[in-house]
């Protein structure tokens, strides 16, 4: 009994140590993100509130924290409270299988990828049930774009990571990434190109980025899903998408890009010169790389749209996808050197 | 084989990658944004700011109450109530701007014969009570004396445009 007690209590040190990490890389996705996109607009963006406006993610926080959480009256009390819950919840869960380094894993499940999948695909629902609970014009629209797009690229996005299983042999995202080995070559970016920027733009849309984010569309639709809700309800959603977008970030690096793998595996000087680098460093260093990507998207790009989304998805992505699989798998069958040998 | 290499261009996202490398370059061009309380745009010379009446350098008020500038002013800002001083020289009594109906258009400064009302490149000035935005003459007189060096050195620039 005591033992079980003993356990529980070590798997939740173990959840506090990855989700407040967590908290505050999201935190300072949104100041990156702001910042970034300042930059490329020719702006500074924050940087009043403490050096370099490195406060500025609490000063927002606190902000919302303070604000009254407002529940409209058409809406669906219930729903509407737990929509906010039932989206940031997904999002954190995802985050239980992800390997951070040889081991470095909470928990080191066969089914890994399919459990990401799966997580990713739930965080949706918060956005409808947010869209349907709100009763309103706009929050509606949201959910109905939301949701069709999501289901959309989840395909394409399912089949890309059917070429990654395929070529690596296993659901586990850990053996996913070992099977990398052999440095930047070897990593599935390069087998699986087509794979890994179907992944990305599907990624993008359904974490419903610009210039995916028709559901948020501030210019048409307000902020889509989450224009009824304030203060603290609303923060979560918005940690919830930034989260997603880490989440996102994070399975690509694992899944195309190696994981905790060094870049320089195997080059005879920057090998060694870059040996002390622990694992955990090059993964975090690849998320920052695909985060950044993000937000030069969203800089750089205007909203596609709604019938462009579709017939990129369907007409594009998901033949593209389809075609690819059946190369990794002749691939895969021949024992094409150097990767499938 | 242009439809192949419109093809290939639709696939490599050719179009998206030269939109990604403006964006990317921009982002180290230098910023263009002025830090405001810190730094400030430069200011002109004829800038037409906060009104101010100006001495002669012996001390001697420079406004001999012609009340052109009462006349020209198309907003009625200008009130001026005048009689002759003991000395037997032509002064005004009251001398009052109403900043509540400037519109700073400057007519006034270009009117007076004697280069007594000027407006200057102040621009950060703000009223506490109901009645601060009236200049009364003394008002006026003490913003003059105030910035008499920036007044003459900004006179200075522009007096050969004039």
């Amino acid at each position: 009994m005591i033992d079980l007690l003993l356990a529980a209590i070590w798997v939740f040190i173990k959840v506090f140590i990855i989700v407040i990490p967590l908290m505050v890389a999201v935190a300072y996705l949104t100041y990156a993100e702001r910042r970034v996109i300042g930059f490329m607009q020719n702006r500074r963006g924050p940087n009043r509130v403490g050096w370099h406006g490195l406060l500025q993610p609490f000063a927002d926080a606190l902000k919302l924290l303070f604000k009254e959480i407002i529940t409209p009256t058409p809406s669906n009390k219930y729903l509407f409270i737990v929509a906010p819950v039932l989206s940031i919840a997904p999002a954190l869960a995802a985050w239980a299988v992800i390997p951070f380094q040889p081991g470095l894993v909470l928990a080191n499940i066969d089914a890994g990828l399919l459990y990401v999948f799966a997580m990713s695909s739930l965080g949706v629902y918060g956005m409808l049930i947010a869209g349907w609970a709100s009763n309103s014009k706009y929050p509606m629209i949201s959910a109905m774009r939301g949701a069709a797009q999501t289901i959309s690229y989840e395909i394409a996005m399912g089949f890309s990571f059917v070429g990654v299983l395929l070529a690596a042999g296993s659901l586990n995202l850990s053996q996913i990434v070992t099977a990398q080995q052999g440095g930047i070559w070897h990593w599935y970016w390069l087998p699986l190109l087509p794979l890994f920027v179907t992944y990305w733009i599907s990624g993008v849309a359904e974490t419903n980025r610009a210039p995916f984010d028709v559901a948020e569309g501030e210019s048409e639709i307000v902020a889509g899903f989450h224009v009824e809700y304030s203060g603290m309800s609303f923060a979560i959603f918005f940690l919830a998408e930034y989260a997603n977008m880490i989440m996102i970030a994070t399975i690509a690096s694992l899944l195309f890009l190696g994981g905790w793998l060094s870049p320089f595996e195997g080059i005879p000087v920057l090998g060694p010169l870059t040996s002390f680098m622990p694992g955990i460093g090059w993964l975090l260093l690849k998320i920052a790389l695909m985060l950044f990507g993000y937000l030069w998207l969203r800089a750089t790009f205007p909203r596609y749209r709604y019938d462009q989304i579709m017939r990129l998805g369907w007409k594009i992505l998901i033949p593209v996808t389809l075609i690819w699989v059946l190369v990794v798998a002749l691939a895969v069958q021949f024992h094409l050197a150097p990767w499938f040998n | 084989m242009n439809a192949i290499k419109k093809l290939f261009k639709t696939f490599l996202l050719w179009e998206l990658l030269k939109g990604l490398k403006l964006t990317g370059r921009f982002f180290w061009a230098p910023k263009v944004t002025i830090q405001y309380p810190e730094e400030q745009t430069p200011v002109s010379p004829r800038f037409r700011g906060l009104h101010a009446l100006r001495r002669y350098p012996n001390g001697e008020e420079r406004c001999i109450a012609c009340k052109l500038c009462e006349a020209v002013c198309p907003a009625l800002a200008i009130t001026i109530e005048a009689e002759p001083r003991s000395d037997g020289s032509r002064r005004t009594t009251k001398y009052e701007i109403d900043l509540f109906k400037c519109i700073f258009c400057g007519f006034c400064e270009e009117a007076c014969p004697v280069d007594a009302i000027v407006e200057t490149r102040v621009l950060h000035y703000h009223f506490e009570k109901r009645g601060d935005q009236i200049l009364t003459k003394a008002k006026l007189l003490a913003l003059g004396d105030h910035y008499e060096a920036i007044i003459a050195v900004d006179k200075a620039v522009d007096a050969k445009y004039v």
